[in-house]
This record gives C-alpha cells, structure tokens and sequence, in this order.
C-alpha cells in the first residue's frame, strides 16, 4: 500500500511545454505513472511525445480523465493553476513551483480546503509511491518499493535520506516533500495520519529544518496519535539567526525555529534523531527491530 | 526584505498612519540645525537593520543641538553587530504616557494573517510572549473573508481602554493591514505605538519586512532595499541568483536545495570543519550558475577548500559538470575541489567530469570527510 498517489492516480500535467514539464513529464511516463496529458494556454492541440496538450484544465477534463494535477508553471501563473485545478475539482494538486507569494498561499490553501481538496508544496519535490507512481521531479531510480513512509521540508534533502535507504535494502511505501515555504498546502501532521493507517507503511522518516514551528507541533501529534515508529533529521544546526536559509520558511526569528528547539521536541516525544541524513536508516532499523 | 525604521515610517505615513517628525542623516554636520529644527529635545537613532540597536548604544536622547551633533558623530563611527552605521535618523522626542504594541504577520501554523495587540508595549515582543503570553491580543484574518471589523474593533477596545483612543487605534490597525496586503508585508510593526499627553497615537518605532517572493510585484519596494546590510559577496550571489549566506569557515559549499545546503554545513560541522557560506544554486540547472558560485567563493580570501555537493532532482547532473568545465576552463582554482555528484542525468554527468579528470564521490559523508581533510 501506499499514500497520496499510486497506480490508480491518472495525471495531469499543467506547464506541460517548459522546459522541466516536459522533461519530468517524459520521465513520469517512463516511470510508468499514468500521465493523461498536460496544459499550457495558447498551446492546446500541440503534443509532448505522446501526450495530448489541452489550453485549460477544463478542456482536457472533457477529453481524458485525471484525479491528480501537478504545476510547473512560473511562479507569476502558480496561484492560477492551483485555482484553475481546485475549480475542476482536482482532489489532488501538487505545486512544484518555487517563489510563490506567501498571501497568495494563505488564499490558496483555505480556498483548496474550502472545496474539500488537497494541495501539496508550493515548492516541493511532490510524491512518489515506489513502483506505482510517481508525480514530481524526484530522480525515480533511487527510490525501491517497502515499507518506509518519507516526510520532509526540503527536495533534495529527501533523495538524500531515500538514497541511504535504499543502499541499505530499505524500500520507501510513499514519500512525500511538503515543501519549503512558509504556507504549504499539506503539514506533516496530515502525512503522519494517512502513513499511521496505512497497513504497507510500518516506520516512518521525518526530516525536518529550521524555522516555524512545524516540527514542535508534529512532535506533540506523534506523543498523543502515533504508534507506528517515527525517526527524524532536522538540518540547519548550524545555521546563523536572522538569516533566510534559500527556503522561504527556513529562517531563525525572535529566537523561534531553532534546531535545538526541534530536536528537544522530538526527542521528548520519543522521536530518534539522527545528526546525519546518513544514520537514519540505522535508527529505523533499531526501531523497527523493538 | 526588510527596511530601515525611517523608511519603514515613510511607508506608515503614506498609509495614513501618524509618526514622529524627523530627518535623515549620513555625516554630523547638519545635526544641530536639524536638532533644533525639531524642538531641541531630540532622539538620534542609528540606522541598521539588527536588533538590539538600543542596547549597543545606538539611540540616544539628546537635549540640545550641541548634544545632537556630538551623539550624531559618535553613532555614524559606530559598528553595529558587524554592520558600520552609515546613516542616523533624527526624530523628534515624544512625551510619552503609555507605550502599545501593534502587529500584523502571518501565522505560520494557522496559516492566516494575524493582527496582534498589546498594552504592554515598548518590549520586545518575542520576550512578551514568553514571559507574559496574556497580555498579547490576537485576532486571525478569514483569508476567503478578509478582517472581521466588529472583532477588530473590540479588540482595540480592550488594549485601548475605549473610547476615541480605541477608535484611533482600529483606524491605524486598518491602515497597518492595507499596507500589509497592498504590498505582501511578512510583517508590519509599531512599537511602541506611543499615546502622547496630548492624547494622539503615534507610531515611535515601527518594523516593516516584505515577502521576497513576491517583490516582482512592486517595484517600488524593491527599489527600498539596502545593499549597504548585505555583504559584497551576498550581493554578488544575490545578482547570479543563486542563495547565499556568508559563515565564518573556511570550507566553501555550493548545494542545490536549501535543506541538503542545510545539512551540507551540518555535516561540516559535525566532522570538524568549518563552513565558509551557505550556498543553493537553486532548481533548473543553467550551467553558469556554477560558474558565479565558484567566482564568488574564490573571492573569499579565508578558502582553503571548496565542497560541490549536488543531488540531482529538477538539477540535471550533465548541466552541472558542464558548469564545472567552464569553470575550470575560466578560472584560476588554486584550492581542492571535491564534487559529489548524484541523481537525475548522473551517468553523463558523472562521464563529464571523469573525462576531464575529476575524481567524483557517491556518498555525501565521504565527500565531506575528503574536503575537512583537505583543509
């Protein structure tokens, strides 16, 4: 099993012509994702190898069928495209843009929430389920299919920690990059339910960073409503205060959204934290063992 | 991005809000005319964007035009927090009754916009918030809505005690949120918010910071920024594009993906080195990106090493080698170079960089060993 996306999940593609939609578009294929077609306005009834493109989502909807939408488009056009998804009742969309506008986030996510859907990132990685799908720009081949749920703030820090998993014969259920700014559409929480009822995911990897107060809040969850083995990694220990670490959410204010403060948190509710991306595999491995 | 105070009160005035009368300075010779321009009795205020200016000394109240020159001259030789005061801010003294808190930012965990209150102001509202959480009003934003005026309005009831004061308190609690939505504040802040014997409310001190992500919509703003704060290198980086904060270290880092640029340091660190900056060349791969982050880590005289670590994701592993040839082709790189280099487009990035000689690692904490050793 898995969550969010599996074989079943039948996509579409908007910002399907620019140069990462179609590249990740051709790779989702091959990956064996069922891609349905993308959209790009002015560009409708042009094809990107075998897939139709469509001017609007509403156009393509009358043509194919798709239940998952993920947007590659300029951050300038973001906010439209996860609009124009929710208004075609999408139920999910994953935004892979980065350098959305955080006011237009707080739209977006109560707006998507309005309408009963979910939205993951902005700027996020998107998800995969190893062996069944895959909708995002994650490099497929590091990923192998097991009973390991992935969570995390950051991209490329999550193909770091599945690559460790995967060299030590730790196959991945469904793994998932929230994404990095300050308002994102699905939290940690949200993901922890959906891997906790899971019955094809027994440990879950958390890796958290600096700044707001996510990984306190997710720390508190998982003491009250997690049964199933968490461990995390928290990057940014060494981060200096005041300054934006690239991600827009990323940055030590006031005091608040120190590592120290996390990694407390985590290991007061029982949470392993490893100090490198590479000891999580070990710690998983010990807890799963108990 | 965040402005200086007088710029910040600028922006408050445009929108309606009353501050302090004062005047800009960059050198100490129109000081005393400008002091008594302003009643004698003035505060000269450095202006740097760190906190903690009080404490250093950089404000200070002064009495007469002789006092102002003299405080005016002191605080431009002064280095704040690392950062050498360029400019200072003349105000005019306010007789204060009672300090307020007003705030407006955007609630991370509700994901809403927040207004905030307090009778208590004057403080430091992080330590507030700590120490006495009860005394901060709040009310959240309906983002489908906008602000609900009744709650708004009895909330400045409550911190202002009634009557017109509280009325002039929601009155300046709606220009605070015009500013912040018409122009994507992450946050906008009086404090203190000052009540005069005379019964006026005016903005004293007051901290507005923007949305980076979303200054392509106002020029304006953007024209606002100080570079003076940043470093030569921070602006170089910032000019490429790439995400740049200068450390101490002497281990340069060039990462994509801020959590791995993160954890890259961590790892660093952890092994016994020393970052020299924090560096993300961000998504989509242009191969001259890498060009810019090692022209502008080799200016860092304190390098003594550089760590390329990429996992390719949206990054294609080919541009990146590509970007080192060119790199090497053009530049004069005198210290040791570890890459580790890995994930989309890996097998022609990896042939690239072996054709040309390059020793490329596979694993992150293998790389960074290799380069604490090379220090």
């Amino acid at each position: 099993m898995s969550i969010l996306v599996n074989e079943n999940t039948k996509v579409l593609i908007q910002g399907i012509t620019g140069r990462d939609g179609s590249f990740h578009a051709l790779s989702m294929l091959d990956y064996g994702t069922k891609v349905v077609g993308g959209v790009t306005p002015g560009k409708g009834g042009q094809k990107v190898g075998t897939l139709p493109v469509f001017n609007t989502a509403r156009e393509a909807l009358k043509e194919v069928e798709a239940n998952c939408s993920v947007i590659y488009v300029p951050a300038k056009f973001a906010s439209a495209a996860i609009r124009e998804a929710a208004d075609c009742g999408i139920a999910l969309i994953l935004c892979i843009t980065e350098g959305v506008p955080v006011l237009e986030m707080v739209e977006n996510y109560h707006y998507i929430k309005s309408k009963g859907l979910r939205l993951i990132g902005a700027n996020c990685p998107g998800v995969i389920s190893p062996g069944k799908s895959k909708v995002g720009i994650m490099p497929a081949h590091i990923h192998t299919p097991g009973n390991i749920g992935v969570i995390s703030r950051s991209g490329t820090l999550t193909y770091e920690v599945v690559y460790n998993l995967t060299r030590r014969k730790m196959g991945q259920s469904t793994c998932v990059g929230i994404g990095g700014d300050a308002v994102v559409g699905t939290g940690f929480v949200d993901l922890l339910a959906l891997f906790e009822k899971d019955p094809g995911t027994d440990a879950i990897a958390l890796i958290g960073e600096i700044g707001g107060e996510e990984e306190e809040l997710t720390a508190e969850y998982i003491r009250a409503h997690v049964k199933k083995p968490v461990v995390a990694f928290i990057s940014g220990r060494s981060a200096p205060p005041g300054k934006r670490m690239g991600h827009a959410g990323a940055i030590i204010s006031g005091g608040k959204g120190t590592a120290e403060a996390k990694i407390k948190a985590f290991r007061s509710a029982g949470v392993q934290v490893a100090d490198r991306p590479d000891e999580i595999p070990k710690l998983l491995q010990g807890v799963l063992k108990q | 991005m965040k402005i200086q105070e007088y710029q910040a009160a600028s922006l408050l005035n445009n929108y309606g809000i009353e501050t302090v009368p004062g005047e800009l300075v960059d050198s100490p010779e129109k000081a005393a005319a400008i002091g008594l321009k302003l009643g004698g009795r003035v505060v000269v205020k450095a202006q740097v964007l760190v906190g903690g200016r009080g404490k250093a000394g950089g404000i200070r109240v002064t009495h007469s035009p002789g006092e102002t020159e003299k405080a005016v001259r002191e605080i431009l030789a002064m280095t704040i927090k690392g950062i050498p005061v360029k400019k200072v801010w003349i105000a005019q003294a306010v007789e204060i009754q009672q300090e307020y808190y007003l705030g407006i930012a955007v609630d991370r965990t509700a994901k809403k916009v927040i207004f905030m209150a307090s009778a208590a102001g004057g403080v430091e509202i992080e330590e507030l918030a700590v120490k006495e959480p009860e005394k901060i009003h709040k009310l959240h934003v309906d983002p489908l809505k906008g602000p609900d005026e009744a709650g708004l309005r009895a909330m400045a009831g409550t911190v202002f005690g009634g009557g017109p004061l509280s009325e002039k308190a929601y009155e300046i609690m709606s220009h605070m949120y015009r500013l912040f939505m018409e122009k994507d504040c992450s946050l906008v802040e009086i404090n203190p918010c000052v009540r005069t014997k005379a019964g006026k409310l005016v903005a004293v001190d007051s901290k507005v910071d923007f949305d980076d992500n979303a200054l392509f919509k106002h020029p304006d703003i953007a024209g606002l920024e100080n570079p003076e704060e940043h470093s030569r290198d921070e602006i170089a980086a910032h000019d490429a594009g790439l995400s740049f904060v200068s450390m101490d270290g002497n281990i340069g880092c060039i990462v994509n993906g801020a959590g791995l640029a993160m954890a890259t340091m961590d790892v660093i660190k952890l092994l016994g080195g020393e970052p020299a900056n924090f560096l993300d060349v961000g998504g989509s791969s242009n191969p001259k990106k890498v060009l810019y982050a090692l022209q502008i880590i080799l200016s860092n005289p304190k390098v003594r090493a550089i760590l390329i670590n990429i996992f390719g994701g949206i990054t294609r592993c080919d541009d990146i080698a590509n970007g080192i040839l060119i790199a090497k082709n053009e530049l004069d790189i005198t210290v040791p170079l570890v890459i580790r280099l890995i994930g989309t487009n890996e097998k022609a990035g990896k042939g690239i960089l072996t054709r040309a000689g390059f020793v490329v690692a596979e694993e992150m904490t293998e790389a960074v060993r290799k380069v604490v050793g090379a220090v």
